[in-house]
């Protein structure tokens, strides 16, 4: 049977691994090939790794440390950050990673996915969606650059453009639960479920494995990751990497199941 | 020494990282000369069936690697996309496979498509595509790859899949939606579907049986 996945997201800024609520407050939490070699240890279903300096400052992906990462890593490695080019898709191929994430390449339109998805294949190909409650009203506002840049684009036309131009996964990132630590945005995740007919993953709020398992009962296959609740410990924030251990993670999928 | 192909697709590194780690001699392909000392193959891959048979082409290496696995037998395991291509035909492209098989990629159906009968569990919950995640292997017992691996789960990414002719031939199955074939081999030729360099122990333990055939 095919297990829905736990997946640790990984923020890089400037050749580091940071934390951060609401796309703000970054802390330095560490190293990213000491983080990934403990994540190996630990059996992680898959990782994601984005560079959230990379598109905002118009930098290139960082591919010396991207190779060096994606080497290490003894899991499916998902990058996203500072994709400008379909050769920059390929070359990270190249380099080891299994999953390239693109959003303001898509949303500003300015890379042709679907010639990327014939390259690298669909299911290679994730699209990333920030997005940010609207105060007015019960819609989502999707944006760019590390939540600086609004786009006016409506959220379903773009879920259904993804699938339709050659994405093979959509990752639906909350900017307002981000490193809350108290739960997923549920209405939001319903919204997208019922779009979508590729694969999904959920970034923002989890705050505890019972989170998980929430999202587990209700959706069954669906990718459930986060930042926080790996990287942090206790109420002060301690730095300290975790990740269900196999009865732990039984336990959560056991809960998905048995009810 | 096993030879990985590198074609400008899949993970090369992930590969050296674990073989070098078990001090076991591995060298990387990128031209025909290359070939010359390789006694076991790897074909790696992640992407789409013509473009990866167009960028073996290109690499020149095609009818060297023709000649080392249907004339001198040497062992050869293709991953993912790697695999697929050692068929005849897929339904993901126009161009024709290696052929070492007698076998076709075929795309899962969904419920998106018509006249499909999908089993109730899968009519209960969303049948995506991507195969994507990790999902159970039941190898058969006359498998060398999968010598002290029983049945366990491994790392999946496709939408197409493997089917041979000859029941034989299949050496594990999985099931998504369909029970379909996840590893096969025929004398010296071996595939699997799933990325044994990305499914940790059991993956590492499946690429040094591959060593030991």
């Amino acid at each position: 049977m095919l297990n829905p996945r736990i997946i640790p997201c990984l923020l890089m800024s400037e050749g580091g691994l940071v934390k951060t609520r609401k796309f703000k407050e970054r802390k330095y939490v560490g190293d990213p090939i000491n983080a990934v070699k403990i994540f190996n240890e630990k059996k992680v279903d898959e990782l994601i790794l984005l560079d959230i300096d990379a598109s905002s400052n118009n930098l290139k992906p960082n591919f010396d440390l991207i190779s060096k990462i994606a080497s290490e890593c003894r899991m499916p490695l998902c990058y996203g950050g500072g994709i400008c080019s379909i050769e920059d898709c390929e070359k990270l191929i190249k380099l080891g990673v299994e999953k390239v994430a693109i959003s303001s390449g898509f949303i500003n339109k300015k890379l042709n996915i679907n010639e990327i998805a014939k390259r690298i294949g669909s299911q290679s190909l994730v699209c990333v969606l920030d997005l940010k409650k609207r105060f007015s009203s019960k819609n989502y506002r999707i944006y760019t650059n590390n939540g600086e840049k609004p786009s006016q684009l409506n959220l379903d036309d773009m879920i259904l453009l993804a699938q339709e131009i050659g994405f093979g996964e959509i990752l639906i990132n909350s900017i307002d639960k981000d490193g809350m630590m108290k739960g997923y945005d549920l209405e939001l995740v319903d919204r997208v479920f019922k779009l979508s007919n590729i694969p999904l993953t959920i970034l923002g709020g989890a705050g505890c494995y019972e989170d998980f398992s929430v999202l587990f009962n209700k959706y069954k296959i669906i990718g459930a990751s986060a930042g926080s609740l790996f990287v942090f410990k206790g109420k002060y924030r301690a730095v300290l990497i975790q990740y269900p251990n196999l009865k732990e993670k039984n336990d959560i999928l056991g809960n998905s199941t048995s009810k | 020494m096993i030879t990985i192909i590198d074609y400008g697709l899949g993970n090369l590194k992930a590969f050296l990282n674990i073989y070098n780690s078990h001090n076991i001699p591995i060298s990387i392909a990128s031209k025909t000369e290359d070939l010359e000392s390789a006694s076991k193959i790897i074909l790696p891959g992640v992407g789409s069936f013509d473009y990866a048979i167009e960028k073996l082409n290109k690499s020149g290496m095609r009818s060297k690697l023709n000649e080392l696995v249907l004339n001198k037998k040497v062992s050869i395991l293709g991953i993912c996309i790697g695999m697929q291509i050692m068929a005849e035909t897929s339904e993901e492209g126009k161009l024709k496979g290696l052929g070492w098989i007698n076998a076709h990629v075929h795309k899962f159906k969904t419920q998106h498509d018509n006249n499909v009968k999908t089993n109730e569990n899968f009519k209960k919950e969303k049948f995506l595509l991507p195969h994507m995640g990790w999902n159970s292997v039941k190898p058969s017992v006359d498998c060398k790859l999968f010598e002290n691996i029983n049945e366990t789960n491994f790392y999946f990414l496709h939408s197409y899949y493997f089917q041979s002719h000859k029941f034989l031939y299949c050496k594990a199955t999985t099931n998504y939606n369909i029970n379909f074939c996840s590893a096969f081999s025929k004398e010296n030729i071996y595939g699997v579907q799933f990325h044994p360099e990305k499914s940790h122990d059991y993956g590492e333990k499946l690429l040094l049986n591959f060593s030991k055939i």
